[in-house]
């Protein structure tokens, strides 16, 4: 099992959880499977063309997956996915 | 009877290696070390371009800092050839350095023979004082506190993040800060935007934060632009400044500020915050990747908190916005590892922080281009970018 990082954003969609953990064998697999536990991530994760949504970063531990293998890349019991939406917040 | 102080040092200065002026003219840049020993006073009047600063009565205290290798070669002077003798003596006899010399006749007949002289810009007194624990550190010194007091340094938003960056940067003596906000002061600011007080509830933000920034610290120019930056106005305030702070609440407004930078080659440190969270970069543009490299686009507005009013722990900000005042130091001083092609995530309720890389996308629509050719109807622009978050504040 993998653990998988939510950020503010996405904890709505997961009953609040700021991690959760994910079986699968690649990160495709991973996410997938976070989506087919919680739903609402569906639309937030993937595209219509099931790839990554341009605005989703996910890093596998420290690195970006879309300079690894993107959803193909590999993933280890003990990894850490980290989704990285972007944030605004600041000024007002 | 102990010798006289004269002849010990006819005694040592048998035994030092003494070195013409011509000589270490050829050296100047030449790999030898120059050290000024003499005093502060004597130093600010005028020393050898390129020369290091180390007074005799800070020698065994200081010399590693200015020269970590004991096997460099190091070249001493003070203003007649007598004092660098002793400290000669203390750096090869006490301290174990292999290659010291000291500068025959001293700085007074390198100054005869015609070499060049350079005059450092000197701290008034109270500056000395006021900079003291600055000065202090090996790491700014003299030279770092005159860089800070040079800078200039522009604040987009003196708000939840700007008020501490701003705050800081000014005690630290950043000599020119720059703030663009059109807000005023409203009571539910108060909570995390300490540069303003309950007393300036209604005043222009960039004028209160102007009151507390001179009260701080008169040394620092304070330049307001009662504005709301936007695609009309980006290309004035922009140029010039050396290092831009981004706390801006607004995806438009990053994109725009990203790509207007980057066409300049201005570095942006650049944080947000949501909740409990805040995240930090810094964009150097060309050292490392650009706020497009990192998010291409932005996210639907159901995902993009900057569209309308979300909570904040108040000292939530202070944090982040502290962290942004420590890189722009740190660019400044030009000291240590920015936090380029780096994110750090900060979790202020888990008391954790997630690093991550960010790399340069050599398909960036703008930071892949060559600056001039990023024009002006290019910057900010995206598809629906008005509608995308509109009124977005």
């Amino acid at each position: 099992m993998a653990t998988v990082r939510i950020p503010p954003v996405l904890r709505a969609a997961v009953g609040g959880e700021k991690q959760l953990s994910a079986s699968g064998s690649s990160v495709g697999e991973v996410l997938r499977s976070v989506a087919d536990s919680h739903p609402d991530t569906q639309s937030q994760l993937f595209a219509s063309d099931g790839g990554l949504n341009r605005y989703v970063n996910v890093y596998l531990n420290d690195e970006d997956v879309r300079v690894l293998d993107g959803l193909d890349t590999s993933v280890g019991d003990g990894d850490t996915l980290v989704i990285l939406p972007a944030m605004a917040g600041g000024a007002r | 009877m102990s010798p006289s102080g004269a002849e010990v040092l006819r005694q040592i200065k048998s035994r030092i290696d003494e070195v013409d002026p011509a000589v270490v003219h050829e050296q100047v840049g030449n790999g030898a070390v120059i050290v000024d020993v003499r005093e502060p006073e004597e130093w600010s009047a005028g020393h050898i371009p390129g020369a290091v600063h180390v007074p005799k009565s800070y020698l065994e205290s200081r010399i590693e800092g200015a020269v970590p290798d004991r096997s460099d070669h190091v070249v001493l002077y003070c203003a007649s050839g007598n004092r660098s003798v002793w400290a000669a003596r203390t750096l090869i006899e006490d301290l174990g350095y292999e290659n010291v010399e000291s500068m025959t006749g001293g700085f007074t007949l390198w100054k005869d023979r015609g070499y060049e002289v350079a005059t450092p810009r000197t701290l008034t007194a109270e500056q000395r004082e006021r900079y003291s624990r600055h000065l202090l550190l090996p790491e700014v010194g003299m030279d770092g506190q005159q860089k800070l007091l040079d800078a200039k340094v522009l604040l987009l938003g003196a708000g939840g993040l700007g008020s501490p960056a701003a705050l800081y940067l000014a005690a630290a003596g950043v000599g020119t800060l720059g703030i663009v906000d059109n807000d005023e002061v409203d009571l539910s600011n108060l909570q995390r935007q300490v540069i303003h007080s309950t007393e300036r509830i209604g005043v222009p933000k960039v004028d209160s934060a102007e009151q507390t920034i001179t009260a701080l610290n008169p040394d620092v120019k304070v330049e307001k632009y009662s504005l709301r930056l936007g695609p009309e106005n980006i290309m004035d305030v922009l140029p010039g400044w050396d290092i831009v702070v981004d706390g801006l609440d607004n995806f438009p407004t990053r994109y725009l500020l990203n790509d207007a930078s980057v066409r300049l080659g201005t570095p942006v440190v650049s944080a947000a915050i949501l909740g409990f969270e805040g995240q930090l970069s810094v964009f150097k543009p060309y050292d490392g990747p650009c706020y497009r490299c990192l998010f291409p686009v932005p996210p639907p507005a159901e995902l993009a908190p900057s569209c309308g009013a979300n909570g904040v722990l108040g000292v939530l900000p202070g944090t982040m916005g502290l962290l942004q005042a420590t890189e722009v130091v740190k660019l400044i001083l030009g000291e240590g590892d920015p936090l380029v092609g780096r994110l750090v995530m900060y979790d202020a309720l888990a008391a954790t922080t997630t690093e991550v890389k960010v790399r340069r996308d050599p398909d960036c629509p703008i930071c892949s281009r060559h600056p001039e050719a990023i024009s002006d109807e290019e910057l900010g622009v995206f598809p629906d970018y008005e509608a995308f978050c509109a009124g977005a504040h």
